[in-house]
């Protein structure tokens, strides 16, 4: 990837090297957030990155959160035009926010067996040469538990096989869910399935001070460094602050900011 | 030590004996285990390639990752499995586990299969798998009295799908079939009741359990002190393992796990002299802990502490010192400023002050046991 004004939060995703291969495919990216720290700006800023055009990237958004308008107007600001990415079949929106389960039991898991299926058929029918370089995004899980009726098991089959999918077609799997929403559970087991199914875990945090003015949070980006293609390339902690500004989002180290 | 792990593996069990079981155990502080699983996988497959071990087959059972990724984890260290693999099979409880792809509406969605693997589209059905797992491995051994070694890559994922006495039930059956020479798992224990996890460690001879470097980093906010703590934990880990023997006895041991480029490595725990010395400054000041600034005084510093004339202090050349005290230019009031030994005397000129100094003892070290604050009365 050119040099495109890359960040602290590119480098830690190794996105600072070259574009082909893409440096996430065939691997499982989960972000975490609480209230206090949203990390939907992570998202956006892959979707840039997905989406950037020396890049061959396919992004398949699921999205339980939010409507297209949303994302749209978020990623306008970050200079990605998503209706033209639409319209050129590099962006393709599932708008999930309808999905309702109406009983427990079997409906809720053939609501994600079908949305399974949508997701492999959109998969399969894509173009060879665009076939190898998915992203799939899903915002968020927490939404699909609540979609599936609280049926936490159906979730975690659902994130099986979308796991399943990297290994089939070198895709990547791009996920959001909020920590704090298990932290009064004795055995929080989505969220922490969701780690270790996760080859690289993203956890937005306030700082460990307490509030600032100049700095909104903390990340801390562990990269596991497992793959199923490579060998290891080594487990990698990175943690740095941000600040969230109208049109981009600024990364530095801790006192770097004058 | 995880050589005597596969060590014990590879020699299997004795005829009417159940074959060694292990338990791989670890957490999210210290996720290797994984890394442990394929280690043991690994050298258990060059055992019996090599022919040295009591089994002449390996099954496994994969739910956590697709048998290519074991096809490649083989080939990296040097075994193609993909050429020559009359030797193993894997049982894919990962592609398909529920049957899903079963249900598409669409069927053109086809899945390969392949001589060295077969599909599990049921992992609900326990007994059914039982039986995949036993014919596959008397597939690779044929009639006649050879073994097979299993090895589950995840009881966590398995557990998910069935309760936990149906898991403990087929894992216990598995042990003690007479075909089956040794059998391994992996389980995550913060996704489980402890009920679980004990259950799985009485069926096993062998537990071993990987543990944080650092415990105290984990779970707490990130910041500049913890993490460095942190990156520690992600590279290294403990490994203990405990052996339970026919006699009764359990043996504990343990090492230490670094994590690398090419692996897992196991490099034995220091012995207490050898961290002392690696981590504690000298003994006599009592530390514990590694500090990241200079405790120490030099040779000449320790000279220059001595010299040093400590406030109201006799220097012992019999004769009484002058202190300037800040208020009065020297030379006038020179009562005010005697200094006496540290026996008392009767003072004769009783009209003037006098600062009586005892040293209590030589330069105490700090950090000692003793708390300077317990003759305090509060």
């Amino acid at each position: 990837m050119e040099n495109q004004n890359l960040n602290l939060l590119d480098r830690a995703l190794g996105l600072d090297g070259p574009s082909e291969p893409w440096p996430l495919s065939g691997r499982v990216v989960l972000i975490e957030d609480c209230v206090e720290t949203s990390g939907s700006f992570v998202l956006h800023q892959l979707v840039k990155r997905s989406l950037s055009p020396t890049s061959s990237n396919v992004i398949i958004f699921v999205a339980f959160a939010n409507p297209f308008s949303h994302y749209d107007r978020i990623l306008r600001k970050l200079g990605c035009n998503l209706v033209t990415q639409r319209d050129n079949k590099r962006f393709i929106f599932f708008d999930m926010l309808m999905l309702r389960c109406p009983d427990e039991g079997k409906s809720s898991e053939g609501g994600l067996v079908l949305l399974y299926e949508k997701i492999l058929k959109t998969i399969c029918g894509l173009p060879g040469d665009k076939k190898d370089y998915v992203t799939i995004m899903i915002d968020d899980i927490s939404l699909v538990e609540v979609a599936a009726n609280g049926g936490s098991d159906y979730v975690l089959d659902f994130l099986h096989y979308c796991h399943a999918l990297t290994s089939e077609f070198d895709c990547s799997l791009i996920t959001l869910n909020h920590e704090d929403i298990y932290s009064s559970m004795e055995r929080p087991t989505l969220i922490l399935q969701m780690e270790y199914l996760a080859d690289i875990l993203i956890k937005a945090e306030p700082l460990s001070t307490g509030l600032a003015t100049d700095v909104h949070g903390q990340l801390t980006v562990l990269n596991k460094g497992t793959s199923h293609r490579l060998g290891r390339s080594g487990n990698k902690i990175h943690n740095f602050h941000y600040k969230v500004k109208e049109n981009t989002v600024e990364y530095f180290y801790p006192g770097s900011r004058v | 030590m995880a050589d005597t792990i596969c060590r014990t593996l590879r020699d299997g069990g004795l005829e009417g004996e159940h074959a060694p079981a292990l338990t791989i155990k670890d957490s999210k502080a210290s996720p290797f285990g994984f890394d442990v699983f394929n280690y043991v996988l690994t050298q258990l497959s060059n055992y019996i390639l090599a022919g040295k071990s009591q089994s002449r087959g390996l099954v496994v059972v994969a739910y956590s990752r697709s048998p290519s990724f074991y096809v490649d984890l083989l080939k990296r260290r040097g075994i193609d499995i993909a050429s020559s693999h009359d030797w193993i099979h894997i049982l894919d409880c990962y592609t398909d586990p529920l049957g899903w792809k079963n249900w598409l509406i669409d069927k053109d969605i086809s899945q390969e299969a392949s001589s060295l693997s077969s599909f599990c589209q049921d992992v609900r059905n326990l007994d059914k798998l039982y039986s995949l797992i036993i014919e596959q491995g008397k597939g690779l051994i044929g009639q006649g009295k050879d073994r097979f070694s299993i090895a589950i890559d995840s009881v966590s994922e398995m557990v998910r799908h069935a309760s936990i006495s149906s898991v403990a039930g087929i894992l216990s059956n598995l042990r003690s079939h007479d075909q089956v020479s040794s059998i391994f798992w992996l389980l995550h224990s913060d996704l489980h009741e402890i009920k679980f996890t004990s259950v799985l460690e009485y069926l096993s001879s062998m537990v071993a359990s990987v543990e944080p470097f650092n415990q105290a980093a984990f779970g707490q906010r990130v910041d500049l002190e913890n993490l460095s703590m942190l990156e520690q934990n992600f590279r290294k880990g403990k490994f203990h393992v405990r052996f339970k023997r026919r006699n009764g006895r359990v043996r504990v041991m343990c090492e230490e796990i670094l994590v690398e480029l090419a692996g897992i490595k196991f490099t034995p725990v220091l012995s207490e002299d050898e961290i002392i010395n690696q981590r504690l400054l000298p003994k006599r000041y009592g530390f514990v802990q590694q500090v990241q600034f200079n405790l120490q005084l030099s040779e000449e510093e320790r000279n220059e502490r001595a010299k040093v004339v400590l406030p109201f202090e006799h220097q012992g050349n019999g004769k009484p010192i002058q202190i300037y005290d800040g208020r009065r230019s020297l030379g006038e009031n020179k009562e005010e400023a005697l200094v006496s030994t540290g026996k008392l005397q009767p003072d004769e000129d009783s009209g003037k002050g006098q600062i009586i100094y005892f040293r209590d003892s030589d330069d105490e070290m700090p950090d000692s046991d003793e708390d300077p604050d317990d003759d305090l009365d509060i």
